[in-house]
């Protein structure tokens, strides 16, 4: 390892938030010291840390409730993480990274971590950047670390396994997209949310979810994000699943496919970068597409560093 | 290809966002990541958003008229942070006479009313340059 990277991760794990915002910008970009920060990462002995997984409908409530979250661990006086992931532009590639404007009440308190994160149209999905994310963030001292993102699209479920314990929270009046969600986000949600349940409909969204929840005998809790009702019974719930997966070691199952999808990703975007640039140089043949990409692995993946 | 980070804020208690929505819009159509904090923030919160965002720049705005008090405080507020490397541009409605001010204080570039939108993409793009430029070998 280099000095400098021994430096950052030293500055990593004195809470300086200098270095924690740098460090993530390494693995964000890949740029040279990524490796070698890694290395120090995974060789230094990590404190214990959960993750938890917020998604849902845009406008369901996530950032607000994100930011009752936070207090609630601030209270107990507990560092934490949040990894707030938003959408780049697929035409454009850039992105409006907004989620801090409901937690900017923390923007101060050292021991909130806060980091927003575009997609960047990665292939793998996210959880490559993010997993690295989560583990500066848990270096620092974080725990828990969040990641809250936009329930749409398959690199959210993705982000969604990336989590030990996945809320997926919605809310009354965004219409029939609960039926589009029922095949993806709900199965494989750990806890349901009903937010802004003081809203019309609630009721009859409660009795929706029910009957899937009684299914995969998930639990549904009610909150008010906005004055925070209900969030003390979220974290008991979430309390009680964090015990409950611990016992049966079904945490560590997790975090192993996790790993191992974390790994899918980054071989993906490594994979993904040489193709791209050996393409250039390709002979079009008039073939299928489909059999000339098998032409074109066999040439290039054996040689794959 | 390194994605160019920003933030845009409004410091004070000034609740006019519109200049400030339309440019955190406009330079995530040019490929920025933008990260846009809302109305009524201290030069503290604002700076400290930045550090841990990692941005290269800051684009204030300001309509209410607290420029000369709330623009030369990110700048100091980010020294004290030890990020001074963090780019401050700043906009809004600014009399002629207070632009050399600022930028004596270590604002970048202000931009008023009228400001072509292109002058102001290139300002940002210079400063995230500028910035990438100086920070390259550190960490």
């Amino acid at each position: 390892m280099s000095n400098r990277a021994q430096k950052l991760l030293a500055d990593i794990k004195n809470k300086n938030a200098r270095a924690i915002g740098k460090a993530i910008s390494i693995v964000e970009n890949e740029t040279e010291l990524c490796d070698d920060l890694l290395i120090g990462l995974s060789e230094s002995e990590m404190p214990q840390y959960l993750v938890l997984g917020i998604t849902g409908n845009p406008g369901a409530g996530k950032s607000t409730l994100t930011d009752k979250i936070i207090a609630h661990y601030r209270k107990q006086n507990q560092r934490i993480g949040i990894i707030a992931i938003d959408p780049t532009s697929p035409i454009s590639g850039g992105a409006i990274l907004g989620d801090r404007i409901r937690m900017m009440q923390h923007a101060t308190d050292s021991d909130v971590v806060i980091r927003s994160m575009a997609t960047r149209g990665r292939l793998g999905g996210l959880c490559s950047c993010a997993g690295a994310t989560v583990r500066i963030m848990a270096a620092s001292g974080c725990n828990p670390i969040i990641i809250e993102t936009v329930g749409v699209g398959q690199s959210e479920i993705d982000i969604v396994s990336l989590a030990d314990i996945s809320l997926l929270v919605s809310a009354p009046g965004l219409g029939d997209d609960i039926q589009a969600m029922k095949a993806g986000l709900l199965e494989v949600a750990d806890l349901l949310v009903i937010n802004k349940a003081d809203l019309p409909g609630a009721t009859a969204l409660f009795r929706d979810l029910q009957m899937l929840a009684r299914e995969k005998e998930r639990e549904i809790t009610k909150t008010i994000a906005s004055t925070g009702e209900g969030v003390d019974k979220l974290i008991k719930q979430i309390e009680l699943l964090e015990k409950d997966y611990n016992e049966s070691s079904y945490i560590l199952k997790k975090r192993e496919a996790s790993k191992k999808k974390e790994i899918i990703d980054w071989s993906l975007e490594m994979v993904r970068a040489k193709l791209e640039k050996n393409i250039e140089h390709f002979a079009l043949t008039n073939s299928d597409p489909r059999l000339q990409a098998k032409d074109f692995i066999k040439q290039h993946l054996k040689d794959m560093q | 290809m390194v994605k160019y980070r920003v933030l845009i804020g409004k410091p004070g208690l000034d609740g006019h966002d519109r200049g400030a929505k339309f440019i955190a819009r406009l330079l995530r159509d040019e490929g920025f990541e933008v990260i846009y904090t809302g109305i009524r923030h201290s030069a503290e919160e604002i700076a400290s958003v930045a550090v841990s965002e990692d941005v290269a720049a800051i684009g204030l705005s300001s309509l209410s008229g607290a420029h000369l008090k709330f623009f030369p405080d990110v700048v100091s507020e980010l020294k004290s942070r030890d990020a001074s490397d963090i780019r401050v541009l700043g906009g809004g409605v600014i009399p002629d006479e207070d632009i050399p001010i600022l930028i004596e204080s270590g604002v970048e570039t202000i931009f008023t009313p009228g400001a072509p939108a292109a002058d102001i993409v290139a300002s940002f793009r210079k400063a995230c340059e500028a910035h990438q430029k100086e920070n390259e070998g550190n960490y």
